[in-house]
């Protein structure tokens, strides 16, 4: 079929025929070839293997961020059995991560999401970005450190694919805190930033914060996350309406109240109800929509191709330069294949060895609890079959009283009976 | 009244408006221990009165005296720059006195440090003439490093009880020494409903010795009614956790009907306020408030918010008080220590270069 497709364009091609080739347009089949299916082949292949994605949340305490997580995911992921980190006061910034397996029509995912709690909350909050670049960083030196190994059939991906920073609504503009780490981490990950508890303002407040820290962000050139182009109409019609909208303005809340009979997810206070999945009330609807319905792999796929290639480049930039290694990761990278396998296999062989020697070690635990076990049994046995023979003797005792007394008696009654006897004969003569 | 007055006697002046939950403080004049114990009070050695003598017309003598010479106040407010401090002070004196309004634009760049601006306006209302000074903190707490930045606050508080010691030592003194002591502070807390932030500890810590500061908790809009009653719960917890001690402080209370107003308004602490200066029509009023796409706040109805207690506590009930306090009691523990400090005062003719010394 293919090369009589071949044939057709060559031979029986005419001048047209050929210009649309060379302009690579698209060529009509003549017939169903079938790879139409390979978009469904790719799906289920995707959804055997289940999917991968990890969200962190930065901001000050008190913003709503784990409201805003277990609201996107219709998931209690901080409940009161777990409360989260707001709940517990820190005193220095913490990396947290959690992680959660949910699934839904099939498709599986693993959703791990990064929290730093006591961000921004003391007095001096200088470097409190550090142990956020450096989490980053760890997983991106990771994810390099599997994919430079020889055996990489599994390649868990746990960098992170998207930070959404959260906005104290002021209603002015940018803290300087928010400014500084926005600088550091729009080249390390994908930003989103968030107007938090966007309830507080009234939508002309909003509209002029918005433009407020758009202004700011192309001021200190700040390079949140892009929406992609796409060529087709309905989807740039979306996309435009929330490169709009940003940042985005969201509301959290699982709390489920009635309005007009109707039962919403929303805030009830005394003067109304703000529901948090109405596009007048906040833009919490647009940012579920583009983070997990439309957005995530794109996220995903940036993450890959543009931060994780800036920082193995830089990483590697930097070993080359100066031909040794300069940071005192577990890099492989210097060694040549033949001697990275030489240190796989014997990592391998040490690994098994001491599987090995823990194996014994588990095996000799075991033989000796059951040794334990049978020799205890065995003395109960054994004190159990004294008894018995101690009752038995008992009663051998008991029944040879029995029969003396038996005897006794007879020979009783008989020496009675003889004595009867004689006198009977006595008395007869 | 920027008269020094001896501390035993402390007139209460009369209250325009009764607020509905406040009991109004005592209108009848303690007069001096040693004076005749006069109308039905009977204390001790009292003769009663044959007739009527006309003393209870002090007041009014008072009265018209204020309103001659009309009595300033100064209002400080400090908190983190986009928590609602000039609104709220708009709303408070229902005109346009906050620094914003006077000129200053809404997106000036955060202060790299810590500056104090006080613009002062007259008001009047009912023949009383004020001078309301509001003294603004501009680039407190919003900086990434926050260390010390109440000490501009602290320096400046304790400048103006400097001024004011000086004019007082004075050979020849002024017949009404300025005011420009602060006399309240109010600190606004940022409504994320877990609890303090370190930042609000400190300063409440540093400060609340050396000036009256009401904790308020701005932009309550953000929080429903159950998330308000928790966090107020909280704030006041780690508050006696931490011996702060806001005004109204326990310690000042004179008499049990002091101790019991103030009881009441220290359980309702912090107000959770909402400030608004445009009005918006609510079944057939003009209300002020702030409208949202799901129902408008109304700051003056108090199942919304606690704006009016606010208001009616510091203006309409406590606002000598507050002045009262900032002199005898604050103010007196500075010059303490000052003299203290010194070996005593030399009286100074004029002005001469002032002394700094640190609370």
């Amino acid at each position: 079929m293919l090369i009589k497709l071949s044939s057709n364009f060559y031979f029986t091609g005419g001048h047209s025929r050929y210009e649309a080739f060379r302009k690579g347009l698209q060529r009509n089949l003549e017939g169903y070839v079938g790879f139409a299916n390979l978009p469904n082949q790719v799906y289920r292949k995707s959804v055997k293997r289940g999917f991968e994605f990890t969200l962190m949340v930065v901001g000050e305490s008190g913003l709503g961020k784990s409201t805003l997580i277990n609201s996107l995911f219709l998931t209690d992921l901080y409940s009161k059995d777990y409360p989260g980190p707001s709940q517990r006061i820190k005193k220095t910034v913490q990396v947290e991560q959690s992680k959660v397996l949910i699934k839904e029509g099939g498709v599986q995912l693993t959703l791990t999401i990064v929290d730093t709690p006591g961000f921004g909350d003391a007095v001096d909050n200088s470097n409190c970005w550090q142990p956020v670049i450096n989490y980053i960083d760890s997983k991106c030196e990771d994810f390099l450190n599997a994919e430079s190994r020889v055996n990489r059939r599994q390649m868990p991906d746990n960098r992170v694919h998207c930070c959404l920073y959260f906005i104290a609504p002021s209603g002015h503009g940018l803290k300087p805190l928010d400014i500084e780490f926005m600088k550091r981490l729009h080249d390390k990950v994908n930003v989103i930033p968030l107007i938090a508890k966007a309830d507080t303002l009234t939508p002309e407040e909003c509209q002029l914060f918005k433009k407020q820290i758009m202004k700011e962000i192309q001021e200190h050139k700040i390079k949140i996350y892009e929406f992609p182009d796409t060529e087709e109409d309905e989807d740039s019609k979306l996309i435009r309406k929330i490169k709009e909208r940003m940042p985005l303005a969201v509301v959290g809340s699982n709390v489920v109240v009635e309005v007009n009979g109707r039962k919403v997810r929303g805030r009830q206070y005394p003067w109304g109800v703000a529901e948090v999945e109405n596009g007048e009330h906040c833009d919490f609807t647009v940012l579920r929509n583009m983070l997990i319905r439309t957005h995530m792999q794109d996220l995903k796929d940036v993450t890959n191709n543009v931060h994780y290639e800036n920082y193995r480049s830089k990483k590697l930039a930097a070993v080359t330069c100066n031909g040794v290694d300069t940071s005192k990761s577990k890099g492989q990278l210097t060694k040549s294949p033949l001697a990275q396998m030489e240190e796989e296999r014997r990592e391998h062989v040490m690994k098994m060895k001491k599987m090995e020697t823990e194996m014994e070690q588990v095996f000799e635990m075991k033989v000796k609890e059951k040794k334990q076990k049978l020799k205890d049994s065995e003395a109960e046995l054994e004190r159990r079959h004294e008894q018995m023979k101690r009752n038995l003797e008992a009663q051998y005792k008991e029944l040879e009283e029995k029969r003396r007394q038996f005897e006794e008696e007879k020979a009783n009654w008989e020496a009675q009976q003889r004595i009867l006897e004689q006198q009977k004969l006595d008395a007869s003569k | 009244m920027s008269e020094i007055v001896p501390p035993e006697v402390r007139p209460k002046p009369a209250v325009p408006a009764k607020p509905s939950h406040v009991a109004p403080p005592a209108s009848v004049p303690h007069m001096p221990p040693h004076g005749p114990g006069a109308g039905s009070q009977g204390s001790g050695g009292g003769s009663t009165l044959l007739g009527y003598v006309g003393i209870d017309t002090i007041i009014e003598q008072m009265r018209k005296k204020t309103m001659k010479t009309g009595f300033d106040f100064n209002i400080m407010v400090v908190g983190q720059s986009g928590l609602g401090k000039s609104t709220l002070v708009n709303t408070l004196f229902k005109s346009q006195v906050s620094r914003r309004s006077s000129g200053w634009s809404r997106d000036d760049k955060i202060p790299k440090t810590v500056e104090i601006k006080s613009v002062s306006h007259v008001i009047e209302e009912g023949g009383v003439k004020m001078k309301l000074t509001v003294i603004d903190t501009p680039g407190f707490g919003d900086q990434i490093n926050n260390e010390n930045c109440w000490e501009p606050i602290s320096k400046y508080i304790n400048e103006q009880y400097e001024k004011f010691l000086k004019e007082e030592v004075n050979i020849a003194r002024k017949k009404r020494i300025p005011d420009t002591r602060v006399h309240c502070c109010l600190y606004f807390i940022s409504p994320t409903g877990h609890s303090l932030r370190q930042l609000d500890v400190e300063f409440m810590k540093h400060l609340g010795r050396a000036v009256n500061i009401i904790p308020v908790i701005a932009k309550a809009d953000t929080l429903t009614p159950e998330e308000k009653t928790e966090f107020k719960q909280r704030v006041r917890k780690e508050l006696e956790v931490c011996g702060i001690e806001f005004y109204p402080q326990k310690e000042f209370d004179e008499d049990m009907e002091d101790k019991s107003d103030n009881d009441k308004i220290r359980e309702a602490m912090p107000f959770a306020v909402v400030g608004s200066d445009k009005e918006y029509q609510v079944n057939g009023k003009r209300v002020l408030g702030r409208k949202t796409a799901w129902g408008i706040v109304e700051v003056e109805n108090p199942n919304h918010c606690e704006f009016s207690l606010l208001r009616d506590f510091l203006i309409r009930s406590h606002l000598q008080d507050l002045k009262e306090v900032t002199h005898n009691i604050h103010y007196e523990t500075y010059r303490a220590k000052r003299l203290n400090d010194n070996g005593g005062l030399h009286p100074i003719s004029s002005s001469s270069d002032t002394q700094e010394s640190n609370l």
